[in-house]
């Protein structure tokens, strides 16, 4: 294979995959949604559960996205350093999703900011966002793509805390955020949560942790700990599929964190809506796609 | 007019303020008949601009929405709707009240809540604001039978006011009724009691700064 045609290859697999992630959902969040409908109890919330299910079985059948909010692409690389495309990853993936946006169709959800005009391709300056790690003495390239839309980005905030309101602050911070805007975000949500310096070392963990499986845990035992205190503590307002009251509200809380300045707590969360559209995708170095997320699919 | 089909209440266009006296905040609706994708422009045109509708959606129903609709191969002028879901109703909260009074619209379908001017709208004009679960653009878009017309063209695809037929549309999820009650707003008290409750229970556990 030329260059030429390993970059064709991959754009292709991409675009394949990106179309996938809007039609359906990944099995670990379908069989999460699966569990919290079968443990609501009222008319109202089982009704949209059933809704919400008769909506997934269809999106496959009709082959259509399965909300019409099909977001602003974003992809997480782990990349290592002897992968045969890492100079070529960023571009292809642009290309991966224009061509995703006319096959599947996805909306058209890049805007120039301060010209103000939709690019009509789904990409633009910056979009889709490519988040890199680099591994070394490695050749495999893993991507988490993910699909950001309008109203799961919403609730999204970052600010830095003084030391003495500990993690007392933090539980205040996350908490609030669920009451003002996360019950607007299409629950049940998946909550991600970044402890760290600054505002943008906890953004960028707070997105990350949306991509760790459902049901995973943060390694340290007093932030998995922390991470099943604000699960219960947000099941216990009560959300509701869509926010309209319910048993339960989240499909889980992920906290990531680093080690912070000794004089701050940067702390940030973020959302992601029941259509949790994150899929992810290991190449080794002959372009052969493993998904891990997506059963029954061959890139 | 209300049907009761196969323990669904069906409200079919045209719907009069007796229709909708014994409905309430938490119950759930279908729609048969007209509905209108109306949003932010068409709102504005209305209020602000003082212009009429094209349309007369008078005991009919609009929906807060911006579809991707298709051209049907063949037919001239004939479009198909391939996805529409709800966009957020708090957007038109503004015009809402004088929107409602103008027009005689009944039902207002929307995503998320909606505020004191509507409460007002829904109370004095008898009308009702309902919530489509949003994320299930695929569910709303097969519960369209048709578009039979469309206005307003010029405002592009989410804009354009998409008159559809639609056949047991729903479920909608009354959040405004016509006494004025808002779900939201009620839910709003209780979930912040719940969850600051839920805070200070979470406290206790996490003076890792000691
Ligand atoms: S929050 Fe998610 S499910 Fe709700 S409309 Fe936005 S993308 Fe769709």
């Amino acid at each position: 294979m030329t260059k030429a045609e390993s970059v064709q290859l991959m754009t292709d697999k991409m675009a394949k995959f990106v179309g996938h992630i809007g039609i359906k959902l990944p099995d670990d969040v379908i069989a999460k949604l699966s569990e919290l409908r079968e443990k609501e109890t009222s008319p109202l919330a089982k009704t949209i559960y059933d809704t919400m299910f008769k909506n997934q079985e269809q999106a496959v059948a009709l082959h259509r996205p399965s909300c019409q909010d099909t977001g602003v692409l974003q992809f997480w690389v782990k990349c290592g350093v002897n992968f045969p495309l890492i100079g070529e990853l960023e571009a292809l993936l642009k290309e991966a999703v224009v061509k995703a946006t006319f096959a599947t169709p996805l909306r058209h959800n890049s805007v120039e900011t301060f010209d103000e005009y939709n690019t009509k391709r789904n990409v633009g300056k910056g979009t889709p966002t490519v988040f890199w790690d680099i591994v070394p003495d490695d050749d495999h390239c893993e991507i988490y793509a993910y699909m950001a839309g309008g109203g799961c980005t919403l609730p999204g905030k970052a600010m830095v805390l003084m030391p003495g309101a500990g993690y007392e602050g933090v539980t205040q911070f996350v908490m609030d955020q669920m009451t003002s805007y996360g019950l607007n975000a299409c629950p049940p949500l998946l909550v991600g949560v970044g402890v760290a310096t600054s505002v943008e070392t906890a953004a960028l963990l707070s997105k990350k942790a949306l991509m760790r499986p459902l049901g995973s845990h943060n390694p340290n035992e007093r932030a998995a700990q922390m991470e099943k205190l604000l699960e219960d503590g947000i099941n216990a307002i009560g959300l509701g599929p869509q926010g309209m009251s319910g048993n339960y509200s989240v499909m889980g809380v992920h906290i990531e964190n680093t080690a912070r300045h000794p004089s701050t707590i940067g702390v940030a969360v973020n959302v992601g809506c029941w259509s949790h559209r994150r899929g992810h995708v290991i190449f080794d170095k002959d372009l052969n796609a493993t998904v891990t997320t997506h059963s029954g699919v061959q890139l | 007019m209300v049907e009761n089909r196969n323990g669904k209440k069906v409200l079919v266009t045209p719907i009069s303020a007796e229709d909708l006296a014994d409905i309430k905040i938490g119950d759930i609706v279908w729609l048969d008949g007209d509905l209108m994708t109306c949003r932010d422009v068409a709102h504005r045109r209305l209020v602000e601009g003082g212009r009429e509708l094209p349309y007369d959606i008078r005991g009919k129903a609009i929906f807060h929405a911006g579809p991707i609709v298709r051209p049907i191969e063949g037919q001239k002028d004939a479009y198909e709707m391939v996805s529409v879901g709800p966009t957020t109703s708090m957007r038109m909260e503004k015009f809402e009240y004088e929107f409602t009074k103008t027009t005689g619209v009944r039902v207002i379908v929307g995503k998320g809540g909606m505020g004191p001017n509507t409460e007002r709208a829904c109370k004095e004009c008898g009308a009702i604001h309902c919530v489509f679960p949003a994320g299930c653009a695929v569910v709303a878009a097969t519960e369209v039978e048709r578009i039979a017309e469309h206005h307003w063209d010029e405002l592009g695809m989410p804009e354009t006011l998409w008159c559809c037929k639609v056949k047991e549309f729903g479920p909608l999820i009354v959040s405004i009724d016509t006494q004025g009650r808002n779900m939201f707003e009620e839910n709003k008290v209780t979930f912040n009691q719940k969850k600051d409750a839920a805070v200070a229970e979470i406290c206790k556990h996490v003076s890792f700064i000691k």
